[in-house]
């Protein structure tokens, strides 16, 4: 029998050399005793000499076994020694063990390591600090907190990072962590009578502890489950778990069987000053049942449009923008993704790219009015994407009222058609976009119209040679809406 | 009116809070005090310091600023027209009351949020200034979760992503018909537009980021929202789909399901009852479904399963029980997204499964020793020794595996 003897409960390090030693003279796991806590070196008179002893063979392990011992070298399993000691001495002849989970001693060792990480996690939680005065006259902090298992110097550097400018100290049944505000000193344990028993702050805690909870909601053991009853002990709050479940369900009860109250004066002031006139207004011009006196009322009553279903699930309508002023309107189809998103219409990839186009065409972008057909976005979900889908024909007609009205109030020289639903809610041209492209056209009341392709047509083109030639087409088309209207030409 | 205290204040304005079911501290970036200076950090995973009777976390200092509001929201605790008592911190007492628990390691950070007085800029305004003072002043690194007035103006809500480790808008409710009729100063294209320029703003940082980390973040832990369930009539297909559109459009990382629960001085317009618990977990369980286990909603609601959740069994065992005919499945052989499929299967034991089966064949005892519980799962599977013969079949599997009606433990 060999006597293996660790320094400290969690000792890794001193568990790493002695293992290595006798797993290098081939010892067997069951020829070996862990023991924890001698004093002196010479204590290891069994143990092979740490000098001087030949290792027989290298020890090869995988990178997930020294992480895993880390862990487990700190739950408070007696056994956990011996285990990692088999494990490695298994993992000789087998090196893909750790990968067999369901191996008895795999199985046990990860979740000793899952309980040392879920004991670490709640210690970070649980710890409650309370003020004292130190020496100085300063603030500094105390916690009593009882682990599970040997974790302290663990979670230590969680609350050194956390804490760093405050003085505190954990005290712990087996070691004690002291920060100074600049190093930590780790002790041995201490008892909880060296912890302070009061905390002004904690009638505070208490008070919003007790008012978080909802007592309609009642679920007790989804509470213990995560926070286990062990740990209450050194929580300020626990106290108060019983009286609020033993209360809790009259309260429920009360908050049924009242009947409802009259309202407070205040209300009542402030429903006589609230006006809803404006809202009912703009209810009735989106449904065309009132005028529409100037462009910002149209753009109002826009936005809460209800004249087709296409409102339910886009984010907003995406109304036309531009100078009011502008010589030229450009009608897109509709909104994309990234307009839906902003509320802005030409601000996504066709957008950007139409604003190059215009640039190269050596047209004022910002003097002119850019608007859509359809005024909401249409998509599919798949997964987490949204699909562009085209408008059909009733949405097109739905809201062909709104690119009325704006019509009616920007009253541009020209107006161009991006593509073909812009052409049909337009003009009710259902046909072919090309055959209308390089024709003067010209809409119902006499304003001049040209056709040309929407940018996201462009976009879409795979062939990169395809693309420039059509972008170049794009341009000559854009040119001759210079020519059209030299006012949008930008200054020389 | 007497004056009130801080202990007071606190009474109320948690009560006021504690509808709102989101308390998450996790995914923002990671940052710590080193160095001495400020107070705080943040892991990257969150941490539930406490827990109430209710089951839920407690991880933030969940409060209001005020519970004075001028709306008259009628599920809302806080409506114009409650009678409840009313209070008002003031932005020091928030700050102070937030250092002073986290010191203590009672909290992760501050959840704030707050009734609508004067107008939703004056609020909004108001509820910035504590983040900005816990951040500027005090150099507070923790977690800030700040809730966002839709109408607000774009300038307040960017500083409220600068300061805020994640900002959020409350959808309230599943249709915009119900909104309409149980919040009425709320525009419902307000909420969606705000989200949708929410979406936008994190995008354009993470993207900033990425170039340079010392582009500002903007809302690093993302946007939630909250819906309220059982207020209204909407069913849990049409909570499902707008949940669905939810993620699409605005790339949430939670929507938090509220069952709708009686509230002190309620509205005669509301149902009195207790709170519909158990349908809220469904629905959290269909949530799951389609976010980590490859379900469209339209799997889960189908036209043999009405537009309500089975409330006796959970959505994913409804679903295979529906689809009997792609069991058993052989766990040696089938692949990642049909064991996801499996009740009793997770993503988790899925993972170990795939890499267990590498090395040898496994057998249901291998299986146990994977997954959580073989009660519901044996059903469904084959193992190298195991097959489920023709209970598959019968009709009595649905009634077998059904929790037995509990009595709530006494405690």
């Amino acid at each position: 029998m060999r006597v293996a003897q660790l320094a400290g409960e969690a000792d890794f390090a001193g568990w790493r050399e002695q293992a290595r030693l006798l797993a290098g003279q081939g010892v067997p796991a069951a020829e070996v005793v862990w023991q924890v806590g001698g004093q002196a070196a010479d204590l290891f008179a069994e143990a092979p000499a740490s000098n001087g002893a030949v290792e027989t063979r290298a020890l090869r392990v995988p990178a997930a076994f020294p992480a895993l011992a880390e862990q487990v070298i700190c739950h408070s399993d007696p056994q956990r020694f011996s285990l990692l000691y088999r494990l490695l001495l298994r993992l000789q002849d087998e090196p893909q063990l750790l990968k067999v989970a369901t191996d008895p001693d795999v199985h046990r060792a990860d979740a000793m390591a899952r309980s040392v990480r879920r004991d670490m996690h709640k210690m970070t939680a649980f710890v409650r600090f309370r003020e004292v005065t130190d020496e100085d006259g300063g603030e500094a902090f105390i916690a009593w907190f009882e682990p599970e298992h040997f974790i302290v110097e663990r979670v230590a550097s969680f609350f050194v990072k956390r804490f760093a400018a405050m003085r505190w100290s954990i005290l712990t049944p087996h070691r004690s962590l002291h920060w100074d505000g600049a190093q930590l000193h780790v002790l041995p344990g201490a008892s909880q009578a060296q912890a302070p028993t009061e905390d002004a702050m904690e009638a505070y805690w208490r008070t919003y502890y007790a008012n978080i909870f909802n007592p309609a909601r009642l679920k007790v053991k989804a509470m213990k489950a995560e926070m286990p009853v062990k740990y209450w002990r050194n929580l300020p709050e626990a106290s108060l778990i019983a009286p609020l479940i033993a209360g809790a369900s009259r309260r429920a009860q009360e908050m049924v069987m009242t009947a409802p109250t009259h309202p407070p004066e205040r209300h009542l002031r402030q429903a006589a000053r609230s006006d809803t006139g404006q809202d009912e207004a703009r209810e009735a011009q989106q449904r065309g049942e009132a005028p529409v006196a100037s462009w910002a009322e149209a753009a109002a009553a826009a936005r809460i449009c209800t004249r087709c279903d296409l409102y339910c699930h886009a984010t907003q309508t995406v109304f036309g923008e531009g100078p009011l002023s502008a010589p030229v309107m450009f009608v897109g189809e509709q909104p994309g993704d990234q307009e839906d998103l902003a509320g802005k219409p030409f601000v996504g990839p066709a957008g950007q790219l139409f604003d190059r186009a215009m640039a190269q065409a050596g047209l004022d972008r910002s003097r002119a009015y850019v608007t859509n057909a359809v005024k909401h976005f249409k998509f599919q979900l798949r997964g987490k994407r949204r699909i562009h889908q085209k408008p059909n024909a009733g949405e097109v007609k739905a809201c062909r009222f709104w690119l009325g009205l704006e019509r009616d109030f920007v009253k541009p020289q020209l107006v161009v058609a991006l593509g073909a639903t812009a052409l049909h809610a337009l003009t009710g041209h259902s046909g072919s976009l090309m055959s209308m492209r390089d024709r003067d056209l010209s809409l119902d009341d006499g304003t001049r119209l040209l056709a040309t392709v929407h940018p996201s047509y462009l976009l879409r083109l795979p062939d990169p040679e395809a693309k420039q030639r059509e972008m170049a087409r794009f341009i000559a088309d854009l040119d001759r809406v210079g020519e059209v209207v030299p006012a949008l030409r930008l200054a020389a | 009116m007497p004056q009130l205290s801080v202990m007071d204040k606190l009474e109320i304005l948690s009560d006021a809070a504690k509808y709102d079911a989101s308390c998450a501290s996790s995914s923002t970036t990671k940052r710590d005090s080193l160095g001495g200076k400020g107070l705080g950090s943040t892991t990257g995973s969150g941490i539930c310091h406490s827990y109430a009777p209710d089951g839920r976390c407690i991880s933030l200092l969940k409060i209001l600023l005020t519970n004075f509001c001028t709306y008259d929201c009628v599920f809302c605790i806080n409506r114009s027209s409650s009678n409840v008592q009313r209070a008002r911190f003031s932005v020091e007492e928030v700050v102070a009351l937030t250092l002073n628990f986290y010191k203590r390691n009672y909290i992760e950070g501050l959840f704030l949020s707050s009734g609508i007085i004067r107008s939703p800029d004056y609020t909004m305004a108001e509820l910035v200034r504590v983040a900005e003072t816990l951040r500027v002043q005090h150099g507070f690194r923790g977690y800030i979760h700040l809730k966002l007035i839709p109408s607000a103006s774009p300038d307040l809500v960017a500083r409220a992503g600068l300061f805020a480790d994640r900002v959020s808008v409350n959808i309230e409710l599943p249709s915009e018909a119900s909104l309409k009729s149980f919040a009425p100063e709320k525009q419902p294209r307000d909420i969606s537009a705000a989200m949708g320029g929410l979406k936008l703003k994190i995008e354009e940082s993470k993207a900033e980021r990425a170039k340079t980390s010392k582009a500002p973040s903007f809302s690093p832990a993302g946007q939630s929202t909250q819906m309220i369930v059982g207020a209204d009539g909407a069913s849990d297909a049409a909570i499902l789909d707008r949940s669905a559109q939810l993620y699409g459009s605005f790339g949430l990382k939670r929507v938090y399901y509220s069952a709708f629960s009686p509230i002190p001085d309620s509205s005669s317009q509301l149902p009195l009852a207790e709170p519909p618990l158990l349908r809220e977990h469904r629905l959290y369980q269909a949530d799951w479904l389609t976010r980590f286990y490859g379900f469209e909603v339209g799997e889960i609601l189908d036209r043999h399963s009405g537009d309500m959740l089975d409330l006796a069994i959970d959505p994913k065992l409804a679903w295979a029980l529906r689809h009997r005919d792609r069991f058993p499945l052989d766990v040696n052989s089938a692949d990642r997204e049909s064991l996801l499929r499996v009740p009793g299967l997770g993503p988790r034991s899925v993972k170990r499964i795939l890499d267990m089966r590498r090395i040898k064949r496994l057998r249901l005892e291998d299986v146990g020793k994977l997954a959580r519980s073989l009660t519901t799962l044996r059903n469904f599977i084959v193992t190298a020794d195991w097959r489920p013969g023709a209970t598959l079949d019968s009709d009595r599997l649905r009634q077998h595996l059904a929790p037995k009606p509990q009595q709530l433990a006494l405690f």
